[in-house]
């Protein structure tokens, strides 16, 4: 008896040895609903993470879930703390020059986010001398900067500070992405305030779409991009996208 | 799990240990912070013992470089040191690694944290312990030498015991410090408390309920320690006059 137990923790001890170490998801490690967010047991949850759950399944992929900051998430992947990104990370031209990317697996348009009767549009004019709120590194603060020159920009370190700010007056306007926008409308905070319109598209800033970042040339592309084939394919996708959305978040096909 | 809006739960609630409840992510949060702040005084006390002698005794090469170490890293601010050894060092690392047909490796987050505070607390204990080295009357260092001491024997019954009381008060201050530094491995995203806390209260809004408790943990350590220092400060100083009189 004894000897087998021996023999059982040997073989699991060369078990997991021979597994290749667990791929680090990087997640910015704020809450980010209804992609990620963390529960009130510290579990990562949202519409992301269910679908990471079934990419990983489809690539046999053994996925560990590393909260990491966001202002830091590209150096941590150049660096090798993370292998993969996977945190409502547009594609866009600009990160390109230093990450890769997979397929994109949602995209939705951006939004505009004002105090309720403000009068604001979603066009420069309208925003024309009013400062708004945006999280820092995204695509949403060089849309700001590029087409709405004469607001002021008040750059966060994540989202949920700006609404904070909006909420509490000290900003006019929030420009996020349109989901996330609704879902924080939804929550008591979110009752100061009203969705007045998406922003003209511009794909060379706002990019093609949401994927997992890469490290440059890593082979990963190839089965995660596989992976996000057949988790579209077999209707798993529309599935998870089900219990969060009433809407199909995947946008038009590239 | 289903939980209700956080709004309509009661603060106690919110900290609770219910599935509902934070509590246990804070408390998980809080154990990471003692835990890094434990390695990293530990490490540091290490580097500071022996970094104090070899400033005091050593040769001409390791005082240059003991003094090269503390004058920067003293001058450095803790947050960038982090920044360095997170983002900088492992990229460097992974670079050398790749280049000689490596794999390469990543620092886990504790471990950076660990290491980076404990750099910072080496740094700053040198400098406590090598003043309460000074402090020991030379007399008594000359008399030990006169009988024929050797130098190990000299720090272990001469040095040593006469020195410890006059470092716990500067030692207990590191330690406070060490505890409340755990707070900027926030930055790198590392769930110590601090960042436990900012992700409870944002996902739930109930920003009071959850500083408050965390500033209580830290209030809770801080007393905790101060009450330890004093008793070993007392010990320490057994047998010594009261400098009161």
């Amino acid at each position: 008896m004894k000897k087998l137990a021996i023999a059982v923790a040997v073989s699991m001890m060369f078990g997991t040895a021979a597994l290749a170490a667990p791929l680090k998801i990087g997640v910015a490690a704020e809450p980010y609903p209804p992609f990620t967010s963390p529960d009130a047991s510290g579990n990562w949850v949202g519409w992301e993470i269910d679908f990471l759950g079934a990419v990983c399944k489809k690539a046999a992929l053994d996925c560990v879930i590393t909260p990491t900051a966001w202002d830091g998430i590209i150096p941590a992947l150049t660096a090798g703390q993370i292998d993969v990104i996977m945190s409502s990370m547009s594609i866009n031209e600009e990160r390109e020059k230093s990450i890769d990317f997979t397929d994109k697996y949602y995209n939705t348009p951006t939004a505009v986010m004002a105090t309720k009767g403000a009068g604001i549009l979603p066009t420069p004019e309208g925003l024309s001398g009013k400062i708004i709120g945006v999280q820092v590194s995204t695509i949403q603060e060089a849309y700001v900067q590029a087409h709405f020159p004469d607001a002021e920009l008040k750059s966060y370190q994540t989202a949920d500070e700006s609404y904070q700010d909006l909420a509490a007056g000290r900003i006019d306007a929030v420009v996020a992405d349109s989901i996330v926008v609704a879902d924080f409308l939804k929550t008591e905070p979110g009752a100061c305030c009203e969705n007045v319109g998406n922003v003209v598209d511009d794909p060379v800033i706002l990019g093609r779409g949401v994927g997992f970042g890469l490290r440059k040339a890593d082979p990963l592309k190839e089965t995660l991009n596989k992976a996000i084939a057949d988790v579209r394919a077999d209707g798993e996708y529309d599935a998870i996208t089900k219990k969060y959305f009433t809407i199909d978040i995947y946008g038009p096909a590239n | 799990m289903t939980c209700p809006p956080p709004a309509e739960l009661s603060s106690l609630t919110l900290l609770g240990f219910g599935d509902c409840g934070w509590g246990a992510t804070l408390l998980w949060g809080f154990g990471n912070s003692l835990m890094i702040a434990l390695g990293a005084y530990a490490i540091g006390f290490c580097i500071g013992v022996s970094g104090a002698f070899g400033k005091l005794y050593g040769g001409p090469v390791a005082k240059d470089l003991l003094a090269v170490y503390t004058t920067i890293v003293r001058a450095v601010p803790e947050l960038v040191l982090i920044l360095i050894l997170y983002y900088a060092v492992p990229a460097l690392l992974n670079q050398v690694l790749l280049g000689l047909g490596y794999e390469r490796i990543n620092l886990p987050q504790f471990i950076t944290g660990v290491v980076v505070l404990a750099v910072v607390q080496g740094a700053y204990q040198i400098e406590v312990l090598r003043g309460s080295i000074l402090a020991v009357p030379q007399g008594q260092i000359e008399a030990a030498r006169a009988m024929g001491m050797s130098p190990v024997m000299l720090a272990r019954r001469i040095t040593l015991p006469l020195m410890t009381s006059n470092a716990i008060p500067g030692l207990g201050n590191l330690w406070l410090n060490a505890t409340k530094d755990t707070a900027l491995l926030a930055v790198i995203g590392f769930t110590e408390l601090t960042k436990a806390t900012f992700q409870a209260s944002a996902t739930t809004k109930a920003f009071f309920t959850f500083y408050g408790a965390a500033m209580a943990l830290y209030m809770a350590i801080s007393l905790v320690s101060i009450l330890l220092f004093g008793r070993l400060e007392k010990v320490s100083r057994r047998g010594q006059r009261d400098a009161r009189g």
